[in-house]
């Protein structure tokens, strides 16, 4: 088999995350040694793992074909209801309350997009402050802390470590597995796909439309639910603002991993991967010396070059026939 | 009359007389509870509303435009900062301090032209790389808010300049400096969307994209020069706002977008392009702010305003739809 230049543009689109993600490894581990050392590399992945895990319920959702802008901020009251609830009803009760809050969150966003089909976008654009003002109202607007924080086993998802790692890489891991199984394996992955591929065909189908964009929406929450629980228990104490901002970090995590905007594509894998870009140039540019700020730069080439690839392979051409 | 007129007068109508609603709630039962002895409706409080608007509300403008084109902008918020920093950072240059009052001049039109370069670079990868804007203006907002962080760091970047100050204080006619840039800047761009041939084709690209190129429109550089159009009106927004207060943060801007975009939905234009309004973003921007004011006349908190606007925003999509049967897939980007 000979490769040919079009097989070589193929490959590129198909694996080119993947294959830039290993030239900027092999990149960094030139520039600096410690850049592969294996607590650096933890490290990373421990920092990345709250982004992660709410990067793979939002890669749910993309695939479905809506969006999610409302993670961030959903994130944000989680953290704050489990830890506000800690030191009312006590860590074994505040961690299921606070998942059944967040689901209910979830499970309203799904109804308006799934069942009302209202745009994703505006739905979750309305949720995020929405969400915001319940998270306030809730604080009072003040900062919550857990008043005993050393004396509590709650800290033990955001800080300890099992057999050497870290919980939250653990978390992070097997959530993802889970959720590769889910999306890869049993017929409601399938039905999530054809879903966000063509909605239409799917109606005719005979495939719920409208109960499959419900559930992404609560896979979404619930693991919105899991990032809070990790940032309550890693910080023990918390602003209301934790997770603003972090809607839009996290659908360019997803977006990196090669999610379609327009739905019918995706992994989970590739948004793990996609994560995992995003954690380790940020760590690879600061030890190699450069400021902080060079990583949003360099992230704003990713995003657009990775994207650029994947529709230039599938439209054909590099530069696009818009006149 | 037909119905589709009637249906399209009361679209168009609807924020205003939400509008209304807004100020009748507010001055007759917000006067009951209200906390202080002002009057919702005194001339001040009105004054100052449409000042407030001034920021998000110009940005807004702009977002119009690029959402009748079927397009958006999730940048405008870091554009907006560095465009203020640009400004305050230019005036502590030495040949600039040497100018005396004469670097304002120069450092509003560094500002507004590092807008117009911001949209045009995004406006050229949308046009040369086909990638949807959503995700070029998403990468944009990272990128950009890197450049922000080039200049000081963390730090907030300060210039107090005193006649600049007096400027963006001043009223004119009983009307705020920040209020006149908002009235200006909507009265053109009221007169370019609907008299001028740019304004059809941005309607006539939304609408139907393919039509339009059929049509002999060329959507790239239209792309373009709405881009640079946003650029320019999140940087007249920072400079309008920042001559005043003189100091910007870093992470000033941020979630600007969101709101811009809420502002415009609640107008009443469309996400899918072609069909939308200035003097409805117009009214979308006033509505929230009016809503902002009023809910603190009644003493309530931040928190409340927070939860009320956005459970407006799903309310209108639902009414929206209630009315508006047929759009099945329509809304999708």
């Amino acid at each position: 088999m000979t490769l040919n230049k079009q097989d070589i543009g193929r490959l590129l689109a198909k694996q080119g995350i993947l294959i830039a993600f290993i030239v900027f490894m092999i990149g960094f581990a030139l520039a600096n040694q410690r850049f592969i050392a294996i607590d650096n590399i933890a490290g990373v992945i421990r920092s990345s793992a709250i982004l992660g895990v709410m990067a793979l319920g939002v890669t749910f959702v993309v695939i479905g074909g809506n969006l999610d802008l409302s993670v961030g901020s959903m994130m944000s009251f989680s953290t704050i209801v489990v830890l506000d609830l800690h030191d009312k009803i006590g860590p074994a009760l505040a961690i299921p309350a606070m998942f059944a809050l967040t689901l209910c969150l979830g499970a309203f966003i799904g109804f308006l997009v799934g069942y009302l089909k209202l745009n994703s976008l505006i739905v979750t654009l309305g949720m995020l402050s929405a969400i915001h003002g319940l998270t306030l109202t809730w604080s009072g607007g003040k900062n919550m802390d857990i008043a005993d924080k050393a004396g509590t086993w709650f800290s033990v998802f955001g800080q300890d470590r099992i057999m050497g790692i870290p919980v939250p890489i653990l978390i992070f891991a097997l959530l993802a597995a889970v959720l590769t199984l889910l999306l890869s394996k049993t017929p409601f992955g399938r039905k999530v796909y054809a879903v966000g591929g063509n909605g239409q065909a799917a109606t005719f189908s005979g495939i719920p439309r409208a109960r499959v964009v419900f559930y992404t929406y609560l896979i979404s929450a619930f693991c919105v639910a899991v990032a809070g629980l990790l940032q309550a228990s890693r910080s023990l104490g918390s602003q209301n603002t934790v997770g603003q901002g972090l809607e839009l970090e996290v659908l360019a995590a997803v977006i990196l991993g090669g999610a379609s905007l327009l739905g019918g594509s995706g992994t989970v894998f590739k948004t793990v991967i996609g994560v995992l870009i995003l954690g380790f140039i940020q760590n690879g540019l600061l030890l190699v010396g450069l400021d902080f700020y060079v990583q949003y730069i360099v992230t704003w080439a990713i995003i657009i070059l990775a994207v650029w690839l994947d529709v230039a392979a599938k439209r054909g051409r590099l530069w696009s026939p818009i006149a | 009359m037909t119905s589709a007129n009637r249906k399209d007068m009361l679209k168009r109508g609807a924020i205003w007389g939400f509008i209304l609603l807004e100020l009748a709630f507010f001055s007759i039962i917000g006067d009951q509870l209200s906390v202080s002895d002002q009057p919702f409706l005194a001339y001040d409080n009105m004054l100052l509303v449409l000042k407030q608007s001034a920021p998000i509300g110009i940005i807004a403008l702009g977002m119009t435009i690029v959402m009748i084109n079927g397009n958006i902008d999730l940048s405008v918020g870091a554009t907006f900062a560095l465009a203020a920093i640009v400004m305050l950072d230019s005036m502590t240059w030495p040949f600039m301090q040497a100018m005396g009052d004469w670097a304002i001049p120069l450092a509003w039109l560094f500002a507004l032209a590092t807008g117009v370069i911001m949209g045009a670079i995004n406006g050229i990868i949308v046009w040369k790389t086909g990638v949807d804007a959503f995700i070029v203006t998403l990468g944009a907002m990272l990128g950009f808010r890197g450049i922000v962080f080039m200049f000081n760091g963390e730090q907030p970047t300060s210039h107090l300049n005193w006649t600049l100050v007096d400027f963006a204080e001043a009223q004119f006619l009983g009307l705020h400096t920040a209020t006149w840039f908002l009235l200006g800047a909507a009265l053109v761009l009221w007169l370019l969307m609907t008299k001028t041939v740019h304004g059809r084709n941005a309607y006539a690209i939304g609408n139907n994209r393919e039509a339009a190129v059929n049509a002999g429109i060329r959507v790239g550089p239209h792309f373009i020069w709405n881009f640079m159009l946003i650029g320019f009106l999140a940087a007249l927004s920072a400079v309008v706002f920042y001559s005043e207060s003189g100091s910007v943060n870093p992470n000033d801007g941020m979630l600007y977008e969101l709101w811009a975009i809420t502002a415009v939905v609640l107008g009443g234009t469309k996400l899918a392009g072609g069909y939308g309004s200035i003097i409805s973003t117009l009214g979308g921007v006033i509505a929230i702010q009016l809503l902002r004011k009023g809910l603190g006349h009644i003493g309530a908190d931040t928190q409340t305003v927070n939860l009320v606007i956005g459970l407006i925003l799903i309310a209108v999509l639902v009414l929206d739809r209630q009315l508006n049967r047929k759009g099945q897939g329509e809304l999708k980007i």
